[in-house]
């Protein structure tokens, strides 16, 4: 009993990162109709981007003599995170605005290939060896990196069940930040407005909706969340690398898509349920398949139920 | 007569080509010339997975991301029946002979196997569309590389090594250029107008009849037997078949020589493979940045000319070889027409 | 119809009944052997390098790299081979065994190097091996533990040396050290299942601990590059195991005993050399005390080569050598070794003298070659001990 609630633990510590991950995803699909591939590398360059920031800011460990107090700790946790999010945001536009607008009227064909040479150019170029070493390495090259300990961590026992302070602050900005998200998205102008672009962009461009400005704002939007993702997954698994957002981004894209692609609950759903799938399958069965675990679970909805749990079934019209 | 004429179309290329081919061989190895051998060796692979993968992507337009998983279960199939049948030989021939005879029989089971993986992979993919399709394609190269990381039968990580060397050249020669044929042949068939109506505009393909998932299967079929051929013959000239070789990288890599070419033309992903495999072995010297090169390339094609170099156009479309006689009428109507 | 069925089947049944054995042959190359290489004109000596610098496994490739580059500035700074000097050409083979017979075939018909130095990974080790047997030039791999890689069947492979353990060794090592020194009973197993050189090490371990009377209670596997472990380690915490045997690279081990601690697990975590790295005591930051790894040499060693190659490494790259750097290092010096010894630079003369190695002093211990070309070296086994590895006992093969 105690192994099947530590899997449900680990589950949802799991899939709170693809749930945030996926969140970005769903928003870009549900006004782009186009899979961000550069998605799950946003999320790796949020981590980095913590990291310097780190390095910047002059976070201390928590074993570091004198402890930093929890003030500082505070202070210090939030500019990373915040300055990581600005970050991403700014790189999510740069992409929308150089890589995806311009194809924004050609076969959608285009936008995936794009898509995709936009994520290998931020995975293969953080490879490269660092072609500046001040203020900070950049890029940081293939060697693993320690990401700093922004928090300390704190381990709680209940029920014989192990898990940290991380897995419940992760938890809860999570569902904060979806909670946040819903509420944009249904409460406010800038929300409606994303909706209605996404239905249809020519005639909510032809209601006077800015929609070259929404699209844009979604992108900032989501890709803030891919970093908020990357932070809260670097502090708890502190080791980041230029490639580790890839097998990411395809499982949140398969959350996202489990929990019904263009809906917000349904990506948070959809990733803490692909997260406790992946848990336990590997837990009870052969764990060497674990990464298969998340594409045979896409293969699966895609043919039982397209639309995923929270979706609606679009109607193709010709 | 219009047989003879008929077979002579698909049969002149290996008429022509083959003598070539021996006299080519020849000459490297009077030459002593290792290097240039594995190189065109790599060169015809690539030509024959860019081909094969256009048959899918270009011609029917369908985004598929999984052509490393094909490659993997050609070059494993051939590995192990080439392995198992390494001791034996055919009395009655001299051994180099029967080394290629079955050698011939290996490559024939790896592209069936592979074919059979395709359908496998196909039938349930085909349903959906652009974005999805390639997702699922890629989830599937990703479970089939899984498959064989896990079995000890394949060797798990470490592969299949020491297979006997059997790829030569007029391998290779015959293979691309049996590729080549496939893809000229099917693009002026009736087959291949229903893959290209299904590409022009799917539903209108299935108002008008056609059974787009029967025909996008057969599609995909043919592509994944070439795939596995291409993964046979590069398994058995370098004499190892890993996992590590078939990773959705080396997907990506056949993706972008055929949008480089131009989705939809032979000539096209003839050319582009050509090209980029030569090309980058020219520049070995800024090899660390050859990913970000190729991941430059892809997002400038597309903005900039995302129909590639030849877009939809074919060699064989020039007015030059158009000019060739009433006997080449229907070839010359169905190139006009494959080519919107 | 059935003529041409008919037909076809007498074909197939002909050809089975006329299959017979071969007679045995002669072990056939990669293609017709060049000549062997002759002494290169002018006063440089070229070696090769071939190794992943990009791609997943770029960390160790840039590693052995600079292992090497750091060899050729102290053979260099020595005055060379013969007095000529050193210089290496490197290619990337991006993790590909493919690429790395393409850039082993350049470097030795194009490039004429005289020694190939590589690969990390046993699977483009193996890709490269029967390039370097067919034109008879040397090949030193630094860390490839798959006996395959140096013996083609039954034979050894003429040109093909490694200068680390092979994954019988070492994953025994291990194993008779948990029987006999640890007198465990119980053990678990989470292997790297897309690293031959995990699967290599759990395979042996699991085989000698069986032999020993031991149990394995679960065997696990993870992927490189896996974040999370914490599934495998839960279903392994349930079966109460007494180590966890983990012969992985540093990247994940780290992060696994991390996540072990997280869940509870307090039993000492058993591992190789893949462990032997700066970066795991950062990662892991005392999750791995109590722990125990064997490796080829402890950095504890006040032995002033050790020293000093540390030191140097430090200054010129800014980080502690890892054991790929280490061996890289190794690689290239008992190639110059070799090629001090040999009477000319020509291919056979230097594999002839990289056979003959005895006692040669390296930084991963005194390394000399065996009749099967593996390098001949003792096992340390270090115990962690406040986030610094202790040196504990030695193993002689």
């Amino acid at each position: 009993m105690t192994e099947f609630l530590q899997h449900l633990v680990n589950g949802l510590s799991v899939g709170t990162i693809y749930a945030l991950v996926a969140l970005g995803y769903t928003m870009v699909y549900g006004v782009l109709k186009l899979i961000n591939f550069a998605h799950g590398d946003v999320y790796m360059v949020g981590a980095f981007a913590g990291y310097y920031l780190s390095d910047l800011v002059g976070v201390r460990p928590p074993w570091s003599d004198p402890p930093p107090g929890a003030g500082e700790t505070f202070v210090k946790a939030t500019i990373v995170t915040m300055g990581s999010m600005i970050i991403c945001g700014l790189l999510g536009y740069l992409i929308e605005r150089f890589a995806y607008r311009p194809l924004r009227h050609r076969a959608r064909l285009t936008s995936l290939i794009t898509a995709i040479g936009v994520s290998f150019l931020l995975e293969f170029g953080f490879q490269l060896s660092p072609l500046m070493k001040s203020p900070i390495e950049f890029p940081p090259g293939p060697s693993p990196r320690v990401f700093p300990a922004l928090l300390e961590r704190s381990g709680y026992e209940v029920l014989g069940v192990n898990l940290s302070n991380y897995d419940v602050i992760g938890l809860a900005v999570a569902i904060g930040l979806m909670l946040g998200l819903q509420w944009i998205v249904y409460r406010t102008r800038f929300g409606t407005a994303m909706r209605a672009v996404s239905f249809d962009p020519q005639v909510a461009g032809l209601m006077g909706i800015p929609v070259n400005r929404i699209i844009s704002w979604t992108f900032v939007l989501g890709s803030a969340l891919a970093a908020a993702a990357g932070i809260i997954n670097a502090v708890s698994r502190p080791r980041i690398e230029p490639l580790f957002g890839l097998m990411a981004g395809l499982k949140a894209f398969v959350a996202a898509v489990l929990g019904g692609i263009g809906s917000v609950p349904g990506a948070m759903v959809g990733g803490l349920v692909l997260g406790l799938a992946e848990e336990y399958v590997a837990g009870y069965t052969d764990s060497s398949y674990r990464d298969a675990i998340a594409f045979t679970v896409l293969i699966l909805v895609l043919l039982v139920r397209p639309a995923g749990l929270f979706g609606r079934l679009t109607v193709e019209k010709v | 007569m219009v047989l003879l004429r008929q077979l002579l179309r698909s049969f002149l290329p290996f008429l022509v080509g083959l003598p070539l081919l021996f006299g080519f061989q020849a000459a490297l190895q009077a030459a002593g010339s290792q290097a240039y051998t594995l190189l065109l060796t790599t060169v015809g692979v690539n030509i024959i997975l860019a081909v094969s993968l256009n048959v899918v992507n270009g011609a029917t337009g369908q985004f598929s991301l999984g052509h490393a998983g094909f490659m993997a279960v050609g070059a494993y199939t051939a590995a192990k029946i080439t392995l198992a049948l390494a001791g034996i030989k055919l009395s009655f021939l001299p051994e180099v002979l029967s080394d290629q005879i079955f050698f011939a029989l290996a490559l024939a089971a790896a592209m069936a196997m592979a074919g059979l993986a395709g359908v496998l992979v196909g039938l349930p993919s085909l349903r959906l569309r652009g974005d999805y399709l390639a997702i699922v394609t890629l989830g599937f190269g990703e479970i089939i590389r899984s498959v064989i990381e896990n079995m000890p039968s394949l060797g798990q990580a470490t592969g299949l090594s020491g297979l006997p060397l059997r790829t030569n050249l007029v391998w290779v020669g015959v293979s691309a250029l049996a590729t080549v044929v496939m893809a000229r042949r099917l693009s002026v068939s009736t087959q291949g107008r229903a893959l290209f109506a299904i590409r022009e505009d799917e539903v209108a393909a299935e108002a008008m009849g056609v059974d787009t998932t029967g025909y996008k299967v057969r599609a995909f079929v043919i592509s994944a037997a070439y795939a596995g051929l291409a993964g046979a013959l590069i398994s058995h000239a370098i004499l190892l078949a890993t996992p590590r070789m078939f990773t959705f990288v080396r997907s990506i890599e056949v993706v972008v020589m055929i949008v480089l070419g131009g989705l939809g033309s032979i000539t096209g992903s003839v050319i582009s493979a050509v090209l980029l495999t030569l090309g980058l072995e020219a520049l070995r010297e800024f090899q660390a940045y050859r990913m970000v090169v190729y991941a430059l390339l892809l997002i400038v094609l597309m903005l900039l000319r995302p129909q590639g170099i030849f877009g939809t156009h074919e060699l064989w479309d020039l007015k030059l070889f158009k000019k060739r006689g009433a006997a080449k009428a229907a070839p010359g109507g169905a190139g006009a027409g494959g080519a919107p | 119809m059935r003529l041409s069925r008919a037909l076809a089947l007498t074909t197939l049944t002909l050809l089975a009944a006329a299959c017979e054995k071969k007679a045995v042959e002669a072990p056939k190359g990669a293609a017709a052997p060049a000549a062997a290489a002759a002494t290169p004109a002018g006063d440089t000596i070229l070696i090769g390098h071939v190794g992943s610098l990009t791609g997943a496994e770029a960390s160790f490739g840039v590693s052995t790299e600079n292992g090497i580059r750091l060899a050729i500035e102290d053979i260099n700074a020595k005055g060379g081979i013969k007095g000529k000097k050193v210089a290496a050409k490197t290619y990337d083979d991006q993790g590909k065994p493919e690429e790395a017979a393409v850039a082993a075939t350049r470097l030795i018909t194009q490039d004429k190097v005289t020694v190939l130095l590589g690969e990390v990974a046993s699977s483009r080790s193996l890709a490269m091996a029967p390039i370097a047997d067919a034109n008879q030039v040397p090949q030193i791999s630094p860390t490839s533990t798959n006996p395959r890689v140096t013996k083609d069947g039954d034979k050894t492979r003429p040109y093909v040396f490694r200068v680390c353990f092979i994954d019988p060794f070492q994953g025994t090592v291990m194993a008779k050290f948990a029987r006999e020194n640890l007198k465990l009973k119980r053990v678990a197993i989470l292997r790297d299942v897309g690293s031959d050189y995990s699967v290599g090490l759990a395979d042996y371990f699991k085989k000698k601990f069986e032999e020993l009377g031991g149990t394995i209670v679960n065997d696990q596997s993870f992927k490189a590059g896996d974040q999370d472990f914490k599934a495998q380690l839960t279903t392994i915490k349930g079966k109460s195991p007494e180590m966890i045997y983990v012969p992985g690279y540093y990247t994940d081990v780290a992060l696994v005993a991390r996540q072990a601690r997280e869940l509870g697990i307090k039993v000492p975590l058993g591992g190789g050399d893949g462990w032997d790295s700066a970066k795991l005591y950062e990662i892991a930051q005392g999750a791995l005390d109590g722990s125990y790894f064997s490796n080829h040499y402890t950095d504890e060693n006040p032995d002033p080569l050790i020293q000093g190659f540390v030191k140097r490494y430090k200054e010129k790259f800014g980080a502690t050598p890892d054991s790929m750097a280490a061996l890289g290092y190794d690689a290239a010096h008992v190639a110059f070794d070799a090629m001090a010894r040999a009477p000319d630079l020509s291919g056979p003369a230097v594999a002839a003298a990289i056979a003959a190695t005895k006692g040669f002093p390296g930084v991963g211990g005194t390394i000399t070659i065996d009749a099967d070309h593996n390098a001949v070296k003792s096992a340390v086994v270090l115990r962690i001990e406040k986030n610094k590895a202790r040196y504990l006992a030695t193993v002689e093969p």
